[in-house]
């Protein structure tokens, strides 16, 4: 059986010709995602990629696995059917800020909420792209687009943010252009039970080229950018030697061997801490106070909406009298005429 | 007893009205059944405030229940009643316009304070002949204090006692009209079998109501209606909501398939998602979305995965979930949309029926974006064409709009039951040749394409709402999008080999053929039989079909000299015809006041029509 499923990316490339822009980021998540899928023990026909409206919701194309392009703002609701109706099947959100956190935002805060089993991949590149650069829910205020000519005057959602808020069970952030790290994290989002959410900093050349520039330049890596791993210190920069701990409560960066601080006192991370107290610092953290906080930042366990979906139903069916239709119809006050 | 006179009716159309939180929508229910286990045909009508409670003793607070009840078969709740239990005044006033001349109202004498005159704004102490009604029968009952006495050394609160006074004229009525009290009894007992004292309570009050009728018996005629003379078979009392929801059932057992239904509650549609998401012993899986749109989204996503997918909601909700049908076209995946309308635009009259939603279905969305409109036309029927819809989307790849309204999601009759072997088989359109499958090769006579699901190996594919050439590619191809425009319209005109013929009732040929469609089937028919039995050549054609219209309408047409057709809208279905069917002359009667027709109105009508020699 295992080898039967001895997958490489190939199978999952379709022969459509992909048609992003040379240079987006969005090349490099679908190789990941490629890669990581091959990697599960999952069969080809199980997968189901389902999206929204946006460049990268034109993923399923690109992929040799079932697919569904949808409409605007609605593959959380869409993909939620596919799992429900089908639990057995490995079911794939691609969506943008603009499709998920704007026109979308219901579905993915009751979606997260459900906690059904979707592994859910957030674009994040600030803009609107296919409609060639209006402002996102999460551009930074002030930014200058075409619909924001003297700069947004509004706040930007933080992805993470929402999803704790949503009582989300799973949260991960990775890099568009560290594809070794994405595969990890996508397999990591892929292996939970519950719903997954990946936000991806992915970068639009076209309309907002560079806008995580500063945190993905892989020179700076080591220094702005933090890889957190359950149940080891949170520690970054180029010498190893820069850590996390709290100070009143709220986090701070220090340097190991500077002011008596040594590794003891970094904090370990801890994905499966169930109030997101950590967790909601770790996603708030920015430059250049802090590294960016990159990997799997919460996994707690909680119930599957699908799975208690198909509990429920074996319960009843288990004691319940009415086995078929011509049951039903026949129970409860009926008379007869002879 | 024995000076009590009985009167032998063929119907009677009874109506219990009162406050919203008096109980009147289970008295009705009960004496409903109560008629219906006793072999009488009945048709039931709620008519209710969309307020759960509006303000005590108020005319915008009153909840009312009709049941019309006859030894032949009834198609109507009544145009009128002959009946009318009033718990206070402001029922009476409510009322009054809907009263047969010469009835009986039973009214709370207790609830005849200053205090309630007040409240339903009546100028004097004497709400009858403020209304009107100084030529009805009027039987003044102490309900109040008789429910009170009745209950006087049991240890309840005041409100449980108030709560009880429904039962108490229940009762009487049952008494009035001769029925046996065990079904009402039998229901109570298993109603609040953890809680005895509210079962004595009931079942006190039920008793006294019934034994005040006997004091009551030189004041007032009994009525006997005998048993109707109905086909042989297992019956039950169904309503419309019901009788949908049980039709998806049967058609997913058929078609073996698990129902999905994805929906958000609105008025009058929730009862059909309750009834589903409490058959779970039958493999439902019910999904209560964030919104209307979710409702729709995941069904289709359920549809996707190979499920027969249903989406449940009332005009506003179409509206909202209008986009994500156009997907469902284009994608060309098996969907049922039930909308049970209500009155309009906006949130309307959401408790009141209307047939509005007609041009909303067939035109609301962007595109060239057709699908298979039905409408059921009597509370049971609800279950045929749920059934047919489910079979239509299945065997055809398309998704299928149903039309009921609150008048038939409300509206109960009781009903023959079917046996599963009896209904038409259903056939889904499973891909079985993966060497072959493309997304959108398809059958060449009904031009439905094959349906593969993930899970299903070798069958892998990808669609969405882009235009897609046959192989499933995108295509911004100018020939290719007309191919397929074409096709999709084509597919759904295909559908007409599923429809039967169009039947007339009354006359084939003749001075005037009436035309409707969905819930207004009762009343027609009551009025295009009336002046059938008065020498009028007239026929009564009412249409399940409307996309595609069934093959013989021009046929029909063409035998009469006259045609009317008659909607609760502005003339919506009478547009569609003169685009489908240009050829012909169609006189319009129409209606938007949140209530059916009456029989009486649609027989004037028609009256003048006939007279008028243009």
């Amino acid at each position: 059986m295992i080898d039967v499923l001895e997958y490489t990316l190939k199978d999952f490339k379709s022969e459509n010709e992909v048609r992003w822009c040379p240079g987006c980021g969005d090349h490099a998540v679908l190789n990941a995602i490629q890669k990581a899928m091959a990697n599960l023990g999952v069969k080809q026909e199980d997968f189901a990629v389902i999206s929204g409206i946006g460049c990268s919701s034109r993923f399923p194309y690109y992929m040799s696995t079932y697919g569904f392009h949808t409409i605007h703002g609605r593959a959380a609701a869409v993909a939620s059917g596919v799992k429900c109706a089908n639990p057995r099947l490995s079911v794939w959100e691609i969506t943008g800020d603009g499709d998920a956190l704007a026109i979308g935002g219901n579905h993915f805060i009751h979606c997260i909420r459900r906690n059904i089993d979707l592994n859910i991949i957030l674009f994040n590149n600030k803009i609107y792209g296919l409609t060639k650069g209006q402002y996102s829910p999460t551009s930074d205020r002030g930014a200058v687009t075409k619909t924001s000519p003297q700069g947004t005057i509004e706040s930007p959602f933080i992805p993470g943010q929402l999803v704790l808020g949503a009582r989300g069970t799973f949260f991960a952030r990775c890099v568009d252009n560290n594809i070794k790290n994405s595969q990890e994290v996508y397999e990591q989002a892929a292996n939970h039970k519950g719903t997954s959410v990946v936000e991806v900093l992915q970068n639009c050349i076209i309309f907002n080229d560079g806008i995580h520039a500063e945190i993905s330049d892989p020179k700076m890596r080591d220094e702005r950018q933090i890889f957190l791993k359950h149940g080891e210190p949170m520690i970054f920069g180029t010498e190893k030697n820069k850590g996390l701990m709290f100070d009143k409560a709220m986090l701070k960066v220090v340097t190991i061997g500077e002011n008596g601080v040594t590794l003891d006192d970094i904090l370990l991370h801890d994905v499966t801490e169930p109030y997101g107290y950590v967790h909601q610092q770790l996603i708030g953290m920015k430059l250049p106070e802090f590294p960016i906080a990159m990997g799997v930042i919460r996994a707690v366990e909680a119930p599957v909406y699908d799975q208690m979906m198909e509990q429920q139903i074996a319960d009843v069916q288990s004691k319940s009298k009415i086995k078929s239709i011509d049951d039903l119809l026949n129970s409860g006050n009926t008379w007869v005429v002879e | 007893m024995g000076n009590t006179k009985i009167v032998e009716l063929e119907e009677v159309a009874i109506r219990f009205s009162g406050d919203s939180g008096d109980g009147m929508q289970l008295t009705g229910a009960l004496f409903s059944d109560t008629s219906a286990l006793f072999g009488n045909d009945i048709s039931t009508f709620p008519d209710y405030p969309s307020e759960i409670r509006a303000p005590q003793g108020t005319i915008g607070g009153i909840s009312g229940f009709q049941v019309q009840f006859g030894k032949s078969r009834i198609k109507t709740p009544g145009d009128f009643a002959h009946v009318l239990v009033a718990m206070n005044p402001a029922a009476v006033k409510a009322n009054a316009s809907f009263m047969s001349p010469g009835g009986t109202i039973f009214y709370d004498v207790d609830s005849f304070t200053q205090k309630n005159f007040d409240k339903a704004k009546l100028n004097t102490d004497d709400p009858f002949e403020e209304c009107n009604l100084q030529d009805f029968i009027k039987v003044a009952v102490p309900i109040t204090s008789m429910t009170r006495e009745a209950l006087k050394d049991l240890d309840i609160d005041n409100k449980s006692v108030l709560r009880s006074k429904n039962m108490f004229a229940l009762g009487l009525i049952c008494w009035v009209f001769s029925k046996p009290l065990d079904y009402i009894e039998k229901f109570i007992n298993r109603k609040f079998a953890k809680s005895p004292i509210v079962v004595e309570t009931n079942l006190r009050v039920l008793h006294a109501g019934w034994n005040y009728g006997l004091t009551l018996e030189h004041l007032t005629p009994r009525y006997v209606v005998h048993p109707a003379e109905i086909e042989k078979g297992t019956y039950r009392n169904i309503n419309g909501n019901l009788a949908t929801a049980w039709g998806l059932l049967a058609a997913s057992q058929k078609a073996g398939l698990d129902l999905f239904i994805g929906s958000y509650p609105i008025t009058p549609a929730t009862e059909i998602l309750q009834a589903l998401a409490d058959r779970k012993d039958l493999g439902v899986k019910s999904f209560q979305a964030e919104d209307e749109i979710a409702g729709i989204c995941t069904a289709i996503g359920a549809s996707f995965a190979g499920k027969l997918a249903v989406t449940t909601t009332s005009g506003p909700g179409f509206a909202l979930k209008s986009e994500a049908l156009g997907l469902s076209v284009m994608a060309e995946l098996p969907l049922v949309v039930v909308n049970v309308q209500r009155g309009g635009p906006s949130t309307g009259l959401p408790t009141k029926t209307e047939q509005s939603d007609l041009l909303q279905t067939l035109y609301g969305r962007n595109g060239e974006s057709p699908l298979v409109v039905i409408a059921a036309s009597s509370p049971s029927d609800c279950f045929h064409f749920a059934y047919m819809a489910a079979k239509i989307a299945l065997e055809r790849m398309v998704p299928v709009v149903l039309l009921t309204d609150g008048f038939l999601g409300n509206g109960s009759e009781p009903w023959r039951i079917p046996k599963l072997a009896e209904l038409a088989s259903i056939t889904p359109r499973i891909a079985t040749n993966p060497e072959i499958f493309k997304p959108y090769s398809r059958d060449a006579q009904t031009l439905a394409r094959d349906w593969a699901f993930p899970g299903m190996d070798g069958y892998q594919h990808r669609i969405g709402g882009l235009e897609k050439d046959a192989a499933g590619n995108v295509s911004h191809d100018p020939a290719n999008h007309q191919r397929m425009t074409d096709i999709r319209e084509a597919k759904v005109n295909k559908v007409v080999e599923l429809v039967p013929d169009l039947e007339v009732i009354g006359d084939a040929k003749g001075d005037l053929l009436v035309v409707g469609w969905g819930g207004t089937y009762g009343y027609m028919d009551g009025a295009v039989r009336d002046l059938q039995s008065k020498g009028v050549a007239i026929g009564l054609a009412h249409f399940n079909y409307i996309k595609p219209l069934p093959a013989n309408t021009a046929a029909v047409f063409a035998q009469f000299k006259k045609i009317v057709v008659c909607e609760l809208n502005l003339g919506q279905f009478a547009a569609y015809l003169r685009d489908k069917m240009p050829n012909f002359h169609y006189y319009q009667y129409n209606k938007v006041q949140g209530l059916p027709f009456t029989v009486i109105e649609l027989v004037e009508n028609f009256e003048k029509l006939l007279e008028d020699k243009k």
